[in-house]
């Protein structure tokens, strides 16, 4: 099929597995509830390294509840995530019966399968070679997950994955559409997965001093905004949407959540992990969504921040969005739903995307928890506590995701 | 420590069946790996690995590409713990 950059693409389906949920449904009634998803690990390594910090966010049910033993067996903790909320994705869409050739994959992952990585490490130094599995390297591969999806859906239209820290997910959905747009294919899955709760990538993010150490009350150390944030939760999980040329979602009488109606990416070359202070890159990254999304600031609604709160990071993204938006930053609804997932870093964009989709569809933006003090230096209509309704009519709604490495990337919705 | 050939075969279904899901009691001695048990090249090393560990014996990864069916592996393992 010929490329068509006029295209339009439509979220057909939606599947995910995170702190707050094994499922779409049950994570976002629980975000509607203000739930944290953050909690003290109970694992032996905690204490067993004396790590810094003691608590994350994790699945709110483990992958082995519901895959089977061998599933868990073959694939790595964020591969694992990929298949149960591909399932769920595939069979919210209706599970179409279509070519595999025009069905393309994008998984994206911030750090890859490390639990197989070092895992089998300490298999080799503790038994030697002999006793490294021969799936190790499928399993601990960064494209891991997303080829285990498209075995899982059969498809051949291409599979990605795209790296860009913890603007991955939300780059995963622009990639896909990418992929329709330029006609190699009408329907792809696109979107995050990351289980990187080890001690390993908890030590280094505490070494950065990304992480809040609230190890007290894990339940309120997530509080985007907040004059006392003091770091970002580390989450854990899968996020995918089913996206669709409309062509095709409206030949096969698809139920239709919303319009992807643009995507921006740019990058900082400011530091390699700080953003930039005064948020051009981001602002020029949410400018370019709108711009391919054809719309202007005033459509703007409802906006799902990157906000991780870290005490930089959220005055940088506000300045960011009062840049790109201007004036009309005071009608958008800014929604910091990391405030109850944690940070899922590499499904976080994607993840996102889903709580932006679902509030335009339902037209009810989730709320940030844990702001008790908003910091004056967010200059924004924060959804504080409760969620809140957003207008009727036609509008559009944004989500940010943010990487260290400089990655801006900005995705814009429209309703149907 | 050498095993008889009906502990043998049990320690193995239990290896296949934790790598591929396939009940116990489908492993037979007559069965083929690849044939029978569509067991690819890479199930049947980490299979391989599993009951070297198991049954305390070495098979080297020559030696795999003979084991056709579940009851040369069996032989296989039994005359390597006689030895």
């Amino acid at each position: 099929m010929a490329s068509d950059t006029q295209r339009r693409v439509v979220v057909t389906g939606l599947g995910a597995t995170t702190p707050l949920g094994r499922d779409v449904p049950s994570t976002w009634q629980a975000a509607l509830d203000g739930t944290s998803g953050a909690h003290t690990m109970t694992h032996d390594w905690v204490a067993g390294f004396d790590l810094p910090v003691t608590f994350s966010a994790e699945l709110a049910v483990p992958t082995a509840d519901v895959l089977t033993r061998v599933e868990t067996k073959r694939l790595d903790p964020a591969g694992q995530m990929a298949i149960v909320a591909a399932r769920e994705a595939w069979q919210d869409a209706g599970a179409p019966e279509m070519d595999g050739d025009r069905l393309g994959v994008v998984v994206a992952t911030g750090i890859g399968g490390i639990w197989t990585l070092l895992t089998a490490y300490d298999t080799l130094k503790e038994k030697g070679p002999r006793r490294v599995l021969p799936l190790t390297v499928p399993m601990l591969m960064g494209n891991g997950p997303a080829a285990a999806v498209s075995l899982e859906l059969g498809a051949r239209a291409g599979v990605h994955t795209t790296v860009s820290a913890c603007a991955s997910g939300a780059e995963a959905v622009a990639s896909g559409l990418e992929m329709i747009r330029s006609g190699r294919a009408d329907v792809v899955v696109a979107g995050g997965t990351e289980a990187s709760t080890h001690p390993l990538p908890i030590a280094g993010f505490a070494a950065m001093q990304a992480l809040s150490t609230r190890n007290d009350s894990p339940e309120t150390a997530s509080r985007p905004y907040d004059t006392a944030r003091d770091g970002f939760v580390l989450g854990e999980g899968c996020a995918l949407l089913v996206l669709e040329s409309e062509e095709h979602a409206r030949a096969r009488g698809a139920r239709i959540y919303a319009e992807l109606a643009g995507t921006g990416l740019t990058s900082d070359a400011h530091h390699i992990a700080a953003p930039d202070p005064e948020g051009t890159g981001a602002a020029r990254a949410m400018k370019a969504a709108l711009d391919a999304a054809g719309a202007t600031p005033s459509d703007v609604v409802h906006l799902n921040a990157h906000a991780t709160s870290t005490p930089v990071g959220d005055i940088a993204e506000a300045r960011a969005i009062r840049l790109a938006l201007g004036a009309a930053a005071d009608g958008v609804a800014v929604s910091a739903t990391k405030s109850m997932t944690g940070h899922l870093l590499g499904a976080a964009g994607a993840l996102e995307s889903i709580f932006a989709v679902l509030a335009l569809s339902h037209r009810l933006a989730p709320p940030t928890i844990n702001v008790d003090d908003l910091d004056p230096g967010v200059p924004l209509d924060v959804v504080l506590k409760a969620p809140r309704a957003l207008p009727d009519g036609d509008v559009v709604v944004l989500n940010n995701s943010f990487g260290f490495g400089g990655h801006n990337a900005a995705v814009a919705f429209r309703n149907v | 420590m050498a095993m008889s050939e009906q502990e043998i075969l049990s320690g193995l279904a239990e290896i296949v069946n934790e790598e591929t899901g396939l009940a116990a009691d489908a492993v037979q001695l007559d069965k083929s790996f690849t044939d029978d048990l569509d067991i690819d090249s890479l199930s049947m090393m980490t299979i391989v690995v599993n009951a070297e560990e198991k049954f305390s014996v070495r098979i080297p990864d020559d030696d795999v590409k003979n084991l056709k069916t579940v009851g040369d592996a069996v032989s296989y393992i039994q005359t390597a713990q006689a030895a």
